[in-house]
């Protein structure tokens, strides 16, 4: 649903900012979203300042040492702090990416951290990715054959296999869905980047045999056709990935099966 | 809404089996209106400061009627087809979208015939 405006009871507030760390000198100041569904209060924006010299490089390392040292109510997901899980997505200075990827160094003066964009959020940085899950479960995302499981491994040539380069690296850290306007407006509908590059990934493995039913699923003015090519999936994407560009992909295997 | 299970939100109506003509036309006139513009443009500057009677006459010709022609059908089936997203895109309300629908494909017809019909007139010389 299109909204200008927040609501209400999601309009941002000043929130609390917390001391200095005694004795820091070199520090930098983090501004994070904080939502909590305990207490009835709008959300609101506390300012805590981290210790450079004594934490690590990555903005994540900067919310660990706060959530350690300074608040431990701060609410984020985090697992791998390498950039493979895609736990960590949230909106920095205005881009969604990997806090566990992104150098506190990266940004110029403050560093202004909210939830990824246009979802429910369920804590803090937290944000409830129920619909996000459910639509990846619907493009059944395994391996669909009807030839009998050879007695080794399906083969794939060479060729083959590099046409799933660029697209198995997705994590599915969400990032470029919730940077897609259409995504915004749309969600209940439109599939949205992550979920229709990982369609294409299967569309395009060799080893698939339902390609065709797969090419059906997607047929739809919402689930594929609401992408108007905004590119901000590209942009976004942490990893590298290009989106936009599967979704090309696909829109002209549409053509081409006519 | 509550208790149903994510999945079947998503799945939802399924999938409408659609959208790939809709998406290819709207490329297609897009790449046609092109030169139908250019064409179009050049013989408007051309026709700049004319007399009534010389635009008339210039308009009933068979080559310029033709463009115009083409022009009118391509030019407003892609404006159709482009609000017709754009009304998907923002307007969630099902009455006002189905109406705006409507509106959008009325309107569009009637314009584009009355376009159509008057540089029919001209060249069938009415």
């Amino acid at each position: 649903m299109v909204e200008l405006t927040l609501p209400k009871n999601s309009k941002v507030g000043t929130g609390k900012t917390h001391p200095k760390p005694d004795g820091a000198t070199n520090t930098k100041a983090f501004n994070v979203y904080r939502w909590s569904p305990d207490d009835n209060q709008n959300p609101a924006i506390d300012t805590y300042y981290v210790d450079l010299d004594t934490c690590g490089p990555m903005i994540l390392d900067g919310l660990i040492k706060i959530k350690n040292e300074i608040d431990p109510t701060l609410t984020f997901r985090r697992s791998c702090r390498e950039g493979i899980c895609g736990s960590c997505a949230m909106n920095i200075n205005g881009t969604n990416t990997l806090a566990c990827t992104t150098g506190m160094d990266e940004v110029e003066g403050d560093i202004n951290i909210y939830p990824l964009p246009h979802q429910p959020v369920v804590k803090d940085l937290v944000p409830d990715l129920t619909n996000f899950y459910a639509q990846y479960a619907s493009i059944k995302p395994w391996l669909q054959a009807e030839t009998p499981s050879p007695s080794k491994e399906r083969l794939q040539s060479k060729e083959d296999r590099e046409k799933l380069d660029g697209l198995y690296e997705c994590i599915l850290c969400a990032c470029c869905s919730t940077s897609c306007p259409s995504y915004w407006w749309n969600s209940d509908r439109f599939l949205g980047p992550a979920i229709l590059l990982q369609a294409y990934r299967w569309i395009i493995d060799s080893r698939d045999e339902h390609t065709g039913e797969r090419l059906d699923n997607l047929e739809d003015p919402f689930r594929l056709y609401r992408c108007h090519t905004i590119m901000n999936c590209a942009n976004t994407c942490p990893k590298g990935l290009n989106p936009a560009k599967a979704i090309a992909e696909i829109k002209k295997m549409m053509v081409e099966r006519r | 809404m509550g208790m149903r299970a994510p999945l079947k939100n998503v799945r939802g109506l399924g999938s409408a089996k659609e959208g790939t003509t809709h998406w290819w036309h709207q490329k297609v006139t897009a790449i046609a209106l092109i030169p139908l513009f250019l064409i179009a443009i050049g013989c408007f500057i051309s026709l700049v400061g004319a007399e009534y009677t010389h635009v008339r006459y210039v308009l009933g010709q068979p080559f310029i009627s033709l463009v115009m022609l083409l022009l009118i059908v391509a030019m407003f089936y892609h404006l159709k087809l482009g609000l017709q997203v754009v009304i998907e895109d923002y307007i969630h309300t099902e009455s006002t979208k189905v109406f705006l629908l409507l509106l959008n494909s009325f309107l569009c017809a009637v314009v584009g015939l009355a376009a159509a019909l008057a540089i029919l007139k001209l060249a069938l010389g009415g």
